[in-house]
């Protein structure tokens, strides 16, 4: 594989998606450290909000520590040459959450749908391009299905007036050859001027191949999170990342032991438990599950007696989306009927 | 002499047509015109076959028909865009209208919760939230009956098939509509709504989670026993509303999770989410002809 002077924006994730393995309960304080250092270590974009984007704030997603707003109010001043963004799911924040980040300072907006449902994405992919951000849309769960509808829905989203459109692998389910077609496509067929991104979990153990694989089939943004602090095992792990990018040549513009140090001294200390391949993440991955159910479905086997694994594999076979956390304990209280374990 | 109520329904679309395939078994209100604007739309066809009128020129079709054929009640099933002029058009000729569209200028309707006092007003413009919130805010309102409620959560989880381009649209809508139906008819203190969309094949059913924190310390049993009365209350329109799993109790949390099958008259039976809007739509004209009927309320009178 060649990636010699291939350039890549790197975008961190430990803020947003690192927030679903902190049950949304990092403080401003770690915020800012995290923010500041990998500003310091030149990572050009961080993103900002509850795990579940804009709005998220939610008791069938979790209550965060403290609003988008605070967080964003208290990371984005602080940042010398790094750009905040924010998530924003249709359904769960509205275009009333997108002007607040906006007034927040936050520069890219990431307009996240289910990777067959772009269509409820125009108000507010159309919002925002009016305002003149960075504009992306995210198709999530893109492994669902094939690569000419993944690139029928981001021609929706470009439609619209996103200026960049993903392939999401929030179930960590991909291998490399799925992700080298669906980039390849979108990068062939999409206007040239559009950006094509990609995002990872590492629940297969495939985050770093997949990430290479896309930037060589034309994504030139790619989703990553220090010390994978994300959901499920994690997202790509950028330090890692960035080690891998350094030897092949890429171009990145980020410094390598600084962000090191921001993973060992800063995130790790903060994890509330290890970010690792489990048995619950590795059947994320391979059963194809949304990768913030992780917790719920642990929480739930505790409650409940049912194992985390049983209810993951049956939350993929009945096609589940991301934003359905509230089926994980609808479930487990039915299979726990069916077993006896409750009347 | 029959009592039923003579009615209008605008919009000759899925809901619309479910509308007026249920209103033709009802023993109180009675289809007599169907309009559109599309003069080849199948709906307006379909109308054309069940033997309603019909006009493809929108209300202004049959405005002048209105006193001939003592139209008294009117659903609109088009858009909010449109149901600010139609309401207006109607309500001067004194006849209740009833908004299956976000536009929300009359007060909210939830039958169970709401609809009697409603109708004993004389309510001339009703609107039925959203169809997550006919599934689960009389879940709110049966546990805020019992003790108060400082915080409602719904997420409605419907099948892709089953919501239309207006709803894709204008999603934002769906949940500030129904968040505020969840405070104003549900009685909860603030309230969230969650929307759901998903493509499996085939299409599930719509599911509904309902969550609720109480004020203080909630009453398991009285809480219990007000959710399963408030479900047999809605399945009396809508049979197929189902307790899954609750209510469960977590603190002061209390979690409801319910399933809504569909009839299956025009759209499909795991459209639940369409069933339970026009249900309750029908279930409230119905309730303004039974008042008129039983004298408690007397319609505006016509020369």
């Amino acid at each position: 594989m060649n990636l010699t002077d291939k350039k890549v924006t790197l975008h961190d994730m430990s803020l947003r998606d690192g927030m679903h393995a902190k049950r949304h309960q990092i403080s401003l304080e770690q915020m800012i450290a995290v923010a500041t250092g990998l500003d310091e270590a030149g990572i050009p974009l961080i993103e900002v909000t509850h795990g579940d984007g804009l709005g998220g704030a939610s008791l069938n997603y979790g209550f965060p520590a403290h609003s988008d707003a605070e967080y964003l109010d208290a990371v984005i001043p602080k940042m010398k040459k790094a750009k905040v963004s924010a998530l924003l799911l249709p359904g769960i924040g509205t275009v009333d959450h997108l002007k607040m980040a906006r007034d927040c300072g936050v520069h890219t907006i990431r307009v996240a749908t289910h990777c067959t449902e772009a269509d409820v994405s125009q108000q507010h992919i159309g919002m925002a391009a009016k305002m003149q951000m960075d504009t992306v849309g995210f198709l999530m769960m893109a492994h669902m299905v094939s690569a000419e509808k993944i690139l029928e829905q981001a021609r929706l989203m470009e439609s619209y007036g996103a200026n960049c459109i993903y392939c999401t692998d929030s179930a960590g389910y991909m291998l490399p050859d799925e992700v080298r077609e669906k980039i390849s496509l979108l990068r062939a067929e999409l206007n040239p001027q559009t950006e094509v991104g990609f995002h990872g979990h590492h629940n297969m153990g495939m985050a770093i191949a997949n990430s290479l694989t896309a930037i060589e089939a034309g994504a030139s943004r790619i989703d990553g999170s220090v010390a994978g602090l994300g959901a499920g095992a994690g997202n790509t792990p950028l330090e890692v990342l960035v080690a891998v990018l350094d030897r092949m040549g890429a171009s990145h513009g980020v410094n390598l032991y600084k962000i090191m140090d921001v993973a060992e001294d800063i995130v790790v200390p903060l994890m509330d438990q290890p970010i690792r391949v489990d048995r619950d993440a590795l059947t994320l991955g391979y059963a194809g599950v949304y990768s913030s159910f992780l917790l719920f479905a642990q929480r739930a086997e505790k409650k409940y007696g049912i194992s985390a694994r049983d209810i993951l594999v049956e939350l993929g076979r009945r096609g589940t989306v991301g934003g359905q956390e509230d089926m994980i304990e609808d479930l487990a209280l039915t299979m726990a009927k069916d077993k006896g374990l409750i009347k | 002499m029959s009592n039923k109520l003579k009615a209008v329904i605008i919009g000759p679309g899925n809901i619309g047509t479910d509308l007026l395939m249920k209103m033709l078994r009802s023993d109180w209100v009675e289809p007599v015109w169907m309009v559109g604007i599309d003069p080849e739309s199948e709906g307006l066809k379909r109308a054309v076959e069940m033997g309603v009128k019909v006009s493809s020129a929108g209300i202004d079709g049959m405005l002048e028909q209105v006193i001939a054929d003592d139209i008294r009640i009117a659903f609109d099933a088009t858009s909010a865009y449109a149901h600010a002029e139609n309401s207006r058009k109607l309500n001067e000729l004194g006849v209740i209208m009833i908004d299956l569209t976000p536009a929300a200028i009359g007060p909210f309707c939830i039958p169970p919760v709401n609809l009697k006092a409603h109708a004993e007003r004389l309510e001339m413009n009703v609107n039925m939230v959203t169809c997550g919130g006919q599934a689960t805010i009389p879940i709110v309102a049966a546990v805020s009956r019992v003790q108060p409620v400082d915080y409602g959560e719904i997420v409605a989880t419907v099948s892709s098939r089953s919501v239309g381009p207006g709803t894709r649209q204008n999603i934002d809508e769906f949940t500030r509509t129904t968040a505020g139906a969840v405070e104003k008819v549900g009685g909860a203190k603030n309230g969230k709504a969650i929307i759901v969309i998903n493509p499996a094949e085939p299409p599930l059913l719509m599911r509904d989670t309902i969550h609720c924190l109480t004020a203080d310390t909630p009453d398991q049993q009285a809480i219990t026993e007000s959710v399963h009365a408030m479900v047999r209350d809605v399945q009396k329109y809508v049979p197929g509303y189902k307790l899954v799993n609750g209510p469960v109790f977590d603190g002061n949390k209390v979690s409801v999770f319910m399933e809504v099958e569909g009839l299956g008259d025009f759209l499909p039976r795991y459209a639940g989410n369409l069933d339970i809007m026009t249900a309750a739509g029908l279930r409230t004209a119905e309730m303004f002809a039974e008042e008129a009927s039983n004298g408690t309320i007397t319609l505006p009178a016509r020369g």
